[in-house]
């Protein structure tokens, strides 16, 4: 049964590139009257249009500033289109950035608590995967210290340990994955593969090509805000490197 | 409707979220102080001691049982200040959450406020403590209490929906509203009888919502005596006018607030 679990339809997202942001009201009324209250659009994504099948593991590639995290954000639903729709038809666990959804003055323990419910799951869900959370990190000498003394790698390892415990319907991954060391990034890899063989839909986006081709079926490459190329990531990616 | 149902499927479905945000507040304010929990207690004993003092010596007002009459006006007055205050910098404060992950935004001004009824919690201890110092007797009325909380609740939390809204295009509005609730709180007889303001002035007491939540307050609390009809819907509808009118704004411009936060 291979129906959609993501549509995105004529996808376009408008940035306002204005050099100075208005967000007072003393420039704003110095703007109307100098009239140049000033707008300049910068269309991040431009007419995506393209679906996801359910237990499909999907890369975007694409160079620096592409749009790439911007379709992440769309997708989430963090962000709504300027155009168009996205239709998610599943749970999302999204990994954007590093510790999205942990409070830097909590500790573990009390993150685990909290970005468990960020994602929607009740504090009784969270402390029955409490464990396997913390023995996939391998944090439990830090389990209480306050998450702002961590390094960079062990945030990461917490935020994917808990973006994956609650087995979601779609995991987005976005070059988290990059701030690990090879050992992490092998544990990942099979958790993702993991993920995948129980039906999962995944998302990645990373800019070591190998890992995309690993891991993912299809691929999607950026350029510029437009998509430029749909299709087998092999194809993908051949193209990208020779671009 | 069918949006409204959204809103509300979306709401059961973060219900632990908002208690994980109204927990983290309070743990955070009360994190490496001694005397913790027990602040929310002391506080407004401790302000109301501080009132009494200045007021009863300085100026002379014939209010019998000043000590419960500043802490009625004062425990409601506090709670709406600081949990409209907190929610202003809801958003923006939010903002590396609300940029990472689909969360339903109104969840944080909502929080502020539960976090607001928190502490009015407390505070409302620490007044059935002064009653019992001060010789105030405790009447049937104060079961009422909930009602007048679920009202006040409402205004606030239509309010700080606003400034919420509103802070996130406008920063200059978090300077504006410290004067506005300093003069706010000067201009509703929290410390001095109402009677100053009647008279010429009396428009002044009718605007003010307040005014009429305290007034409703004292009376429960010092007269034991429920109000009637009247003072129940103006209430009512204060706090529903103003929580419609929030979440209305918060909801239009929402999806706006990313790109400005």
């Amino acid at each position: 049964m291979n129906e959609n679990i993501i549509e995105i339809n004529n996808v376009s997202m408008m940035f306002n590139r204005s050099k100075e942001q208005v967000d007072n009201l003393k420039e704003y009324i110095i703007r109307i009257f100098k009239k140049n209250l000033f707008f300049e659009e910068f269309w991040a994504l431009q007419n995506i249009t393209f679906n996801i099948k359910k237990g499909e593991s999907i890369g975007f590639v694409g160079l620096n500033g592409s749009g790439k995290s911007t379709l992440l954000k769309v997708i989430a639903q963090v962000m709504k289109p300027t155009k168009g729709e996205v239709k998610v038809y599943g749970s999302v666990a999204p990994l954007i950035e590093l510790g999205a959804g942990f409070d830097l003055d909590l500790s573990a323990r009390e993150n685990i608590f909290l970005n468990g419910a960020v994602l929607g799951h009740s504090r009784n869900e969270m402390r029955k995967k409490f464990d396997s959370i913390l023995d996939f990190a391998e944090l439990w000498d830090f389990v209480d210290v306050p998450i702002k003394n961590y390094s960079s790698g062990m945030v990461a390892r917490l935020g994917f340990a808990i973006a994956t415990a609650s087995s979601p319907d779609i995991l987005i991954v976005d070059e988290v994955l990059g701030v690990g060391d090879f050992k992490f990034q092998k544990k990942c890899e099979s958790r993702i593969g993991e993920i995948i063989k129980n039906g999962a839909t995944v998302i990645f986006v990373s800019h070591s090509l190998e890992q995309v081709m690993e891991l993912c079926q299809k691929a999607v490459w950026l350029k510029n805000g437009q998509m430029v190329m749909y299709g087998d990531v092999d194809e993908v990616c051949q193209q990208y490197k020779n671009c | 409707m069918n949006k409204f149902l959204i809103m509300v499927s979306g709401f059961v479905k973060y219900k632990d979220l908002l208690y994980e945000l109204v927990i983290r507040d309070i743990k955070i304010r009360y994190r490496r102080s001694v005397l913790g929990l027990l602040w929310t207690l002391i506080n407004p004993i401790l302000m109301m001691t501080v009132i009494t003092i200045v007021f009863s010596h300085l100026f002379r007002f014939d209010i019998k049982n000043f000590p419960i009459y500043f802490f009625t006006g004062n425990v409601v007055f506090t709670f709406m200040v600081e949990a409209t205050t907190n929610s202003l910098f809801s958003i923006i404060g939010s903002a590396s959450l609300i940029k990472k992950v689909y969360i339903p935004k109104y969840l944080f001004p909502l929080s502020k406020v539960l976090s607001g009824l928190v502490n009015l919690f407390f505070a409302y201890i620490a007044m059935m403590l002064v009653m019992l110092v001060t010789g105030v007797s405790f009447g049937s009325a104060m079961l009422v209490s909930p009602l007048l909380i679920l009202y006040v609740a409402m205004f606030t939390t239509g309010l700080g929906l606003i400034l919420a809204t509103v802070m996130v295009f406008f920063r200059d509005i978090a300077h504006l509203y410290s004067v506005v609730t300093l003069a706010w709180m000067y201009l509703t007889p929290i410390f001095y009888p109402s009677s100053l303001l009647e008279g010429k002035a009396s428009w002044m007491l009718t605007v003010n919502p307040m005014y009429h939540y305290i007034s409703y307050f004292r009376s429960l609390v010092l007269e034991n005596h429920v109000p009637g009809i009247e003072a129940n819907i103006s209430c009512f509808l204060i706090g529903f006018i103003f929580l419609v009118a929030g979440f209305y704004i918060f909801y239009k411009k929402q999806d706006k607030f990313i790109l400005y936060v």
